[in-house]
Parts: structure tokens; C-alpha cells; sequence
């Protein structure tokens, strides 16, 4: 069965990455533009995965995850963090708020493949 | 099969026209359509040769009345004269010629260049001559139709 | 395209936007701005051009931006005060990072001197040291999640044993130890055995708890490294124990088992027992995962969907993006539409079809549906002018720069709207009008200060609706217009009389004037064969006016006032020596029948005429166009009395008025060229095409201002 994973960042060129990578393999791609909006989506999606920026305006990652995480619905869905290498206290914190795993930025197209096929079945 | 791609990589089309009794053609590549005339509305301060514009599907036309653009007689439109729409440099105009004649396929080889005695405004325009079946078509470059645009400097 | 290539193009248009946006914070934040949201935008900016340049590897912009991002960092968590000083930097930063992505856009190579002077600028103003671990970023290799792990003199075992016993947290995160067998089978052949000893009965269960612990035997010639990183998003959250298997004295064989078949049965013999009706898969109790196992199904194998996509889906304001084509078709279409709609009027007209006839009144809502259709597809084209002010700050950066004075540029109605084309003529002029108020507007620091003024002077962007058009005022508070300068230079080339009796208005004005410029010293700056002129000229063309107000040591104001869009106009429809022509509305202040009594001649060609006792020239436009000829008889005719884009008014002489309409311009220039006397042309209800008069040109032709016989000159060249 066709997988949706759901991507939150801001940047255009990213969702654009994404999108083109999680396509090219096989995935349903939905889109939001921040946390706020991820949210939203929620509503009225069910995505198998979710891959999140963290800082975006409006409502950064933590955020988000924490929200997503406060509904019982949504307490089973993997996140995965977008996070540069440098970045270790925001792995860290994107833990705590509840996130699954994480994918290092810049990822490539394999990287990132692989990264969603160990936390989704 | 590979004859006719070596043969058409090395053939032409024209389009022939009669301007005046006289023959000319131009490449069918730049021509978009082949229309009557209607009356133009005239621009001020245009060379004789320009007649004016015209409504092509919105865009606005100029229709260079050929002879006069090579020195021949001024034409007297009619409803019977033609409008040969073509692309030139990224513009679109209308040529207007007293009908069109032919359609010529040619070899790459077979337009001359025009003889020493010609007059210097019709080597202006004529690039080459080519015979065909005892005829002489005077192939005509449109680049030089119009003014060049770098000559406009504000 | 290559769907990389489009990527690339839309991360340098996000590039654009990251640094309007960049900029703008931080000339909020020089105004005063230090809430967290302008702070945190202006770091976003910068965290995002360096995210999408390393994903492109982008080396020298990641390294730059690295830099900026740390500076920024510091002032975000309050390790650096933004004071001028610092903003000044950080704003030359961003200059240069924006240098930086253009270059890397165009694919050249900036002066590395550029980048790593504002860098050590930047490094200089302290906070914590921008590391060097710059280039993590920037190395695609850098991108592996893990390192592969030295390898030992020693052979790595190929047999191991894994134990792991997830926590209730782990499972609070969404990981699933089913994940973790699977990752594990992907080694290498495993052997699973469950450790269920913890769980409790169904009564006292925790239905979030965590009670079965895992032992593995795996088969694998990867090293441990690999089986950890199997872990590596639970380490906190499960107790793991890797160790080779001859360690564990392993007493049985890892035998070639079908991982799957171990697994499923595994999972199954948990459902029966502890899940009777296994619930949906929603609630992150790992024993209810009842989800079938394919083992290592490539992912990929999955047909790929028709991805649906919520592009842009901003909550505030949702927008989508178009192709300017399309709009531009749209645009042209409505176009026709109108020039249809007004044929079928004409049509319905001369069949003679009464007024109040059902077709003409249907007809009549098909007009009006059809200017609201046309009115609304002009503003998808409608733009803030954000995008031509954002430009200006850095411009007065420069400039300001290059003079040595102070300016603080301040901007206001930036969202105002206008139709795209018009936004692009702008930036030229407005450019121009910006570089005039700060060379020439502007006084030195050291000249403000014995005024007694502050050294910094203020130049202000402003723009408003007014009246169907766009106002744009550009103001400064410098020394206004020298207005005795200004005369004597105005002389002294010519352009006046020597007693010539001029208003202090239109000495000002004087600097519109072709070749006048004031400036002692050609600046750098001013000085690049560019004058007021050329301004006034391009703003002319697009159908606006451009005026200015002055007050001796007060300063200037500019005054640009413009049409909301460029693809439509109202004009009058006249007939002039049996030709439709159209005069533009804006210009026409009346009609009047002229009487014979009221012309004059004036010399050999010119005539006048008396209006309500002034004295106007009068100009036939059939003549002026050179259709009809200049002596014949005024009366009959009908004059419009019109005032010119420089305030001067003249009356023009037409056959006959045949009403008043709006058209949609058409270009002369997309086939042919511009010709003397016409703005441009339009399409009439007949099909036909009519030409708008360009009534400034006819007017200064006729008043032998010369653009007009210079054009003519030139035109006669081309045709040579």
C-alpha cells in the first residue's frame, strides 16, 4: 500500500527535496509550510510519517511535534526531524518533545529513504 | 529510408510570390499564414513602404508593401492581394505581395548568389537566385524588411 | 527541465525572498525592533539560504553564511547586543551574502576578499567562535548519519547477540520494536527469541506500559557499528546489550532461520495471547502492532502515487503560484473579450435595435460583467511594491557610502498595489530619484551639523493610491533645490533666457530639463550620463508625471504619479482626417468648438487660440501627423484643451468626438517600433486597429522642442 509521509518546512526548496525524493520512491507526499499548518493537515490526513523542519516561523518543530504528539490519534505516527550535523541540542529537545528520529541535513535521496523505512512500517 | 533524411537534412522550402510580374520567394519556415488583405490604419511619420497595421488575432501587425520596399512601383491593394504573415527577428509582419505562386522544394545548392549588376537595393534584400524550370525566383532575406531595431536609440 | 534544475531555480527565487526578508529585519531591528519574532526571522533567513546552499553544495555560501548564522545565534540568545554598530555589519553582511547568492545563481566566482572581510567583521564583533566545523554543512559526505568505524586488526565477529528491552517511552516516541527486528533482519539472518516475563496480567497492564524485552542472534558481516545504529533513535529509551555471540558462550547455533516466518509467528502467538480483537493500529501499544511484516520490502517497490500536494497552503493568506504566461494569456483573452464584446454593441447599434430593446439591455450586463471580469484578472497582476522598495535600502547603503554622508532611508505603504508591469518600470526611475536625493538632496554630515541639523539625514519612500493612479513620493530633509544655482546654470546652457521670469516652481522644474545637471564634480554616483531627464522621460512613457516641490534648506519631495496599470486606458475616440485615433482621458481637461473669432496666427506656421483669455497654442493634429494639410480650416473641427505630463496646457483640433471609451493597449514596439506621435494602439469594436496619441510628443513637436525631429532624423537613417 501506497505510504503518505507528511513534510513541514518553510523553505521551498526543501519541500521541493523532498518532495522529489519521497515521490521518486514511491511515497504519497503531503505538504505543509509550518507547524501550524502541518497541524491543520492532521486534520484531515493520516500520514504514515511525518519529516519536520524545526525552525520555522508561526510554530517551529518542537512545537509541532509536541502538538502532535498531545492527540492520542496521532501518538503512533514516527517523526522524523530535518537537523544539521552541529545541531545536537536540537536533537536532543526534538526528542523530548516526542520525535522518533532524525535526518541530517544536507540528506541525499538514499538517506533519506532509509531514514523513513527504519521507523515506518 | 536513410536517402530521404540525407535528402531532406539537404532540401528547402520556399514559398514563392509575384510581386510586379517579377518572382520572389522567401523561406517557408518563417511564414506563420497566408492571408487577404484588409485595410491597414496608417502610422504617421512611416516610410512610404510601410502601409500601416493590421489586427492579426490581437497583436498589431506592420504590413510592408514588398514592391515598394525594393524599389518597385508602389502596389494598389485589392482584395485579391495577399498578406504573407511571417517572423522575422522575433517580431511578426505582414508582407504584402500581389499573390503567392508556389511552394518550391530546392537543394541547398541551388540558390546563386545574385550577379554583380544588380541594383544596390535589391541586393538589399535578394540573397540568391534560384532556377527553377526555366523561371527565376529571387530569394529574399526578411532580415533587412524592417528597419533594424538598433537604429531606434532614443 | 530536470527536476534538480528546478529546484535549484526555485531555491534561488526562496534565496530572494530570505534576503528581502533578512534585510527588512534588520532594518527593524536598526529602527528599534528587538521582539524575538524579527530576531528569529532575520536568523531563519540566513539558517535558511545555508541549508539549501549545502543541500546544492554550495561551499563558499554555506561557509559565509556559517559565519553570519553564528553572529546571528549570538544575538538570538542574547550573547551579543544588536547596537548600531553591530547592525551596520550585519547589514553589510547581508550584502555580501546577497552578492554571494547571486554569484553562485550566475555561476561566478566573487572576489574572496568580499566574502572574508565581512566575515572577519563579523567574527569580530565576538559572541561564541563561528567553529571550524563550517564546512559539516558543506560536505555532502558529511551527510552520513554514521562514519564507518575504524576497523580493528582484529576480524569483527560475524556472529552477535542483541538484547534489548524498550522502555515506555520509547514507545511514547512512535518507535516500535518491530522496527528494531526488522532493521536488525536487514544484517543479516536473525534467530528472535521474546522475553515475556515482565508481563503482567491483562488485569494490573499497563495499556502504555513496556514489558517484553528481545533477544537476538544475528548473522552479519556488517560491523557493530551497523547493528548500533539500528538503535540509534531509542538509545535513551531501551536498555541495549550488543555483544559478538562466542562472548555469550551462545548455546545454540544461529541457524539459518527465515527471519519472517520467526517473526510473524512470534507476533501471532503475542496477539492470541494477549490481544484477543486486536484493535487498530492507532494506539502505541507495541503489543498490538498487528502489522503483517514484509520483511525488507523495498519500499520503492510501491507503485508511486499521483503525489497530492497542499503547495503553499499559508494559513493567513493561502495563495498559489502561477506562470506569468498564463496570467498573461488570461490577461489577453479578457482583452479580446471587451474588443468583442464592444464589436457586438457596434453591430447590435447599426442593425438599429432599439435602446430599450431586451438584447441591448442584456448586452449592456454582458459589458459590465465583463469589466469586472477584466478588472479583476488586472489585479492577479497587481503586486505590492514592496519588491522595487526592498531594493532601495542597500542602494542607499551604497551611495551614501560613496558620498560619505549619513542617510536613513525610511519606507512606507510598501503593500501598496500596482499591475506588475508598471512595477518593473519602477525601479529604474526610483533608483535614480534615491541616488539624486542623497548626492544632490543631501548635505555632508559636517554641513547638516553647522545647520543644525542631524548628521544623519533622512530620505523617505512613499507610496499611496490616489485618484485610480499610484502616487510614489521620494523626500528628503536636505538643502532643497538651489534655486539661484539652478537659473544661472539653466543659462548658462541655454535652456532659459537670461530674462526669463520664472515661479520658484518652475525654476525647480528646470532639472527635468534634457542635459541639466547641477552638480559641480560629476559624482560617481550621478554622474553616469543619467539625468532627471531621463527620469522624467521614462516616467512619461509609462503615462505618468513626475513633479517636484522644494523648500531652501527644508529639502526636496519628488512626486511620481502613475497609471495602476499599463495593459488598459481611458481614452476619448476622435477622427482625424478620416482616422480613429484615441486621446488619452488623463490628459484632456475639456472639449470646446472653437471659433473662428478666437484663432490667431501666429507667425508663419503657428496659431493660437484665446480661451477664457489665455493665449494657447493650437495644434491640428491631422497636420501634426502629417495626414492633412496645416492650412485648413479650423472651424467645424472640435478642440480639446489638454495639459501636458510638465503642467503646460495646448489645445488640440480634431474632425469630429465619437465618444469616450476605455481600450486595452496594444504594443507597436512587439512588431514593429515606436513611432513618432503614438503611445501605442489599440483594437476596435470594428477589428480595426486605432492608434492612442502620444499627446506630449505631438505637443513639444509642435512647440519644436525637437525630440520629435531628432526621432524623425534617426528613423530616416534606419531606412538608408
Amino acid at each position: 500500500m501506497t505510504k503518505t509521509v507528511l513534510t513541514v518546512d518553510d523553505s521551498r526548496t526543501m519541500r521541493d527535496m523532498l518532495h522529489l525524493a519521497l515521490s521518486e520512491a514511491g511515497y504519497r507526499v503531503v505538504q505543509a509550510v509550518d507547524g501550524l499548518d502541518g497541524l491543520e493537515v492532521l486534520k484531515g490526513e493520516k500520514p504514515d510519517v511525518i519529516v519536520t523542519d524545526i525552525n520555522m516561523p508561526r510554530m517551529d518543530g518542537f512545537g509541532f511535534i509536541e502538538g502532535v504528539r498531545s492527540d492520542v490519534a496521532n501518538r503512533a505516527i514516527p517523526i522524523l526531524v530535518l537537523t544539521t550535523e552541529s545541531d545536537a541540542a536540537k536533537k536532543t529537545r526534538a526528542r523530548e518533545a516526542g520525535a522518533t528520529g532524525w535526518i541530517i541535513k544536507p540528506f541525499n535521496p538514499t538517506k533519506l529513504v532509509d531514514a523513513l523505512r527504519r521507523v515506518a512500517a | 529510408m536513410l536517402d530521404t533524411i540525407v535528402a531532406s537534412a539537404k532540401e528547402r522550402e520556399l514559398i514563392a510570390f509575384r510581386i510586379a510580374e517579377q518572382e520572389f520567394c522567401v523561406d517557408i519556415m518563417a511564414v506563420r499564414e497566408i492571408r487577404g488583405w484588409a485595410p491597414v490604419t496608417p502610422l504617421p511619420h512611416s516610410p512610404s513602404f510601410l502601409r500601416g497595421v493590421l489586427n492579426l488575432r490581437g497583436a498589431v501587425l506592420p504590413i510592408v508593401d514588398l514592391a515598394a520596399r525594393l524599389g518597385l512601383p508602389a502596389t494598389n491593394p485589392t482584395a485579391r492581394h495577399v498578406i504573407i504573415v511571417a517572423q522575422v527577428n522575433g517580431q511578426v509582419i505582414g508582407l504584402l505581395v500581389d499573390a503567392v505562386s508556389d511552394i518550391l522544394t530546392i537543394g541547398d545548392g541551388s540558390i546563386q548568389p545574385p550577379p554583380e549588376v544588380a541594383s544596390g537595393r535589391v541586393r538589399t534584400f535578394v540573397q540568391g537566385l534560384v532556377a527553377i524550370e526555366g523561371r527565376m525566383v529571387s530569394f529574399i532575406s526578411l532580415d533587412r524588411v524592417l528597419p533594424r531595431p538598433e537604429a531606434e536609440a532614443a | 527541465m530536470d527536476p534538480m534544475d528546478a529546484i535549484r531555480q526555485t531555491f534561488f527565487q526562496e534565496c530572494e525572498e530570505q534576503l528581502a526578508e533578512l534585510e527588512s529585519g534588520l532594518l527593524a531591528m536598526q529602527g528599534g525592533a528587538r521582539d524575538s519574532e524579527t530576531v528569529n526571522a532575520v536568523f531563519r533567513a540566513v539558517h535558511s539560504v545555508k541549508g539549501g546552499a549545502g543541500a546544492f553544495g554550495l561551499d563558499d555560501l554555506v561557509r559565509f553564511a556559517h559565519v553570519f548564522e553564528t553572529t546571528l545565534e549570538a544575538v538570538r540568545s542574547d550573547q551579543l547586543v544588536a547596537d548600531a554598530h553591530v547592525l551596520k555589519v550585519m547589514l553589510r553582511a547581508a550584502d555580501v551574502l546577497a552578492d554571494l547568492v547571486r554569484a553562485s545563481r550566475d555561476g561566478q566566482v566573487l572576489d574572496e576578499s568580499h566574502a572574508s572581510a565581512s566575515a572577519t567583521e563579523l567574527a569580530s564583533l565576538g559572541g561564541p567562535a563561528a567553529g571550524p566545523a563550517i564546512a559539516d554543512d558543506a560536505d555532502p559526505l558529511a551527510s552520513l548519519m554514521f562514519q564507518p568505524m575504524m576497523v580493528e586488526a582484529a576480524p569483527e565477529p560475524d556472529r552477535w547477540i542483541v538484547r534489548f528491552r524498550p522502555r515506555a517511552e520509547m514507545y511514547a516516541k512512535a518507535n516500535d520494536a518491530v522496527m528494531l527486528l526488522r532493521e536488525l533482519a536487514r544484517l543479516g539472518p536473525t534467530s528472535v527469541s521474546l522475553d515475556a516475563s515482565d508481563l503482567p496480567d491483562l488485569a494490573t497492564l499497563e495499556p502504555e506500559g513496556a514489558y517484553l524485552a528481545w533477544t537476538v542472534q544475528l548473522q552479519t558481516d556488517q560491523p557493530e557499528s551497523s547493528i548500533q545504529e539500528v538503535f540509534e533513535f531509542v538509545d535513551c529509551d531501551c536498555d541495549v546489550d550488543i555483544k559478538p555471540a562466542d562472548a555469550v558462550m551462545a548455546e545454540e547455533p544461529a541457524a539459518e532461520v527465515d527471519p519472517n516466518a520467526d517473526v510473524m509467528a512470534l507476533i501471532r502467538s503475542l496477539q492470541a495471547e494477549v490481544a484477543p480483537e486486536p484493535e487498530p493500529a492507532a494506539i502505541p501499544e507495541p503489543i498490538l502492532v498487528a502489522v503483517p511484516i514484509p520483511m525488507a520490502a523495498p519500499i520503492a517497490a510501491a507503485a508511486p502515487p499521483p503525489p497530492q500536494v497542499r503547495e503553499e497552503a499559508v494559513a493567513p493568506k493561502p495563495t498559489i503560484r502561477v506562470d506569468l504566461d498564463r496570467v498573461d494569456r488570461l490577461i489577453d483573452l479578457v482583452g479580446e473579450l471587451v474588443i468583442n464584446g464592444a464589436m457586438l454593441t457596434q453591430r447590435v447599434g447599426e442593425a438599429g435595435i432599439s435602446r430599450a430593446s431586451a438584447v441591448t439591455v442584456a448586452l449592456d450586463e454582458l459589458e459590465h460583467l465583463t469589466r469586472e471580469i477584466q478588472d479583476s484578472v488586472m489585479a492577479i497582476r497587481a503586486q505590492p511594491v514592496k519588491s522595487v522598495f526592498a531594493r532601495m535600502p542597500r542602494l542607499a547603503r551604497e551611495v551614501a557610502a560613496m558620498t560619505g554622508k549619513q542617510v536613513r532611508l525610511t519606507s512606507e505603504g510598501e503593500a501598496t498595489e500596482v499591475d506588475k508591469t508598471v512595477i518593473e518600470h519602477l525601479a529604474d526611475p526610483l533608483t535614480h530619484m534615491i541616488r539624486n536625493a542623497i548626492d544632490h538632496g543631501l548635505e555632508s554630515p559636517d554641513v547638516r551639523r553647522a545647520a543644525g541639523k542631524p548628521e544623519e539625514g533622512t530620505v523617505k519612500l512613499q507610496a499611496l493610491h490616489r485618484s485610480g493612479r499610484i502616487v510614489i513620493e521620494v523626500s528628503d530633509d536636505g538643502a532643497g533645490i538651489n534655486r539661484a544655482k539652478v537659473r544661472e546654470s539653466a543659462i548658462a546652457k541655454g535652456l532659459v533666457a537670461p530674462d526669463a521670469v520664472l515661479s520658484d516652481e518652475e525654476t525647480d522644474n528646470l532639472i527635468f530639463l534634457p542635459g541639466f545637471s547641477t552638480a559641480d564634480k560629476v559624482s560617481d554616483i550621478s554622474g553616469r550620463g543619467v539625468g532627471m531627464d531621463v527620469v522624467r522621460r521614462s516616467i512619461q512613457a509609462l503615462g505618468g508625471r513626475i513633479n517636484i516641490a522644494s523648500r531652501p534648506g527644508k529639502g526636496s519631495t519628488f512626486t511620481l504619479s502613475l497609471p495602476l496599470t499599463l495593459a488598459v486606458l481611458d481614452g476619448m475616440v476622435v477622427t482625424v482626417a478620416e482616422q480613429t485615433l484615441i486621446v488619452p482621458l488623463t490628459a484632456i481637461i475639456e472639449t470646446l468648438q472653437p471659433r473662428a473669432a478666437d484663432i490667431h496666427e501666429m507667425g508663419d506656421a503657428a496659431r493660437v487660440i484665446a480661451i477664457r483669455g489665455t493665449y494657447l497654442p493650437l495644434i491640428g493634429v491631422g497636420a501634426a501627423l502629417g495626414w492633412a494639410d496645416p492650412e485648413r480650416s479650423v472651424t467645424g473641427g472640435v478642440a480639446l484643451l489638454i495639459e501636458g505630463e510638465d503642467g503646460s496646457r495646448a489645445v488640440l483640433l480634431v474632425d469630429a468626438i465619437q465618444g469616450q471609451r476605455q481600450v486595452v493597449i496594444k504594443s507597436l514596439e512587439a512588431n514593429y517600433r515606436r513611432v513618432p506621435g503614438v503611445a501605442a494602439a489599440t483594437i476596435l469594436g470594428d477589428g480595426r486597429v486605432a492608434l492612442i496619441l502620444d499627446v506630449d510628443a505631438i505637443v513639444s513637436d509642435a512647440r519644436g522642442d525637437a525630440p520629435f525631429a531628432e526621432t524623425r532624423a534617426e528613423l530616416g537613417l534606419a531606412y538608408a
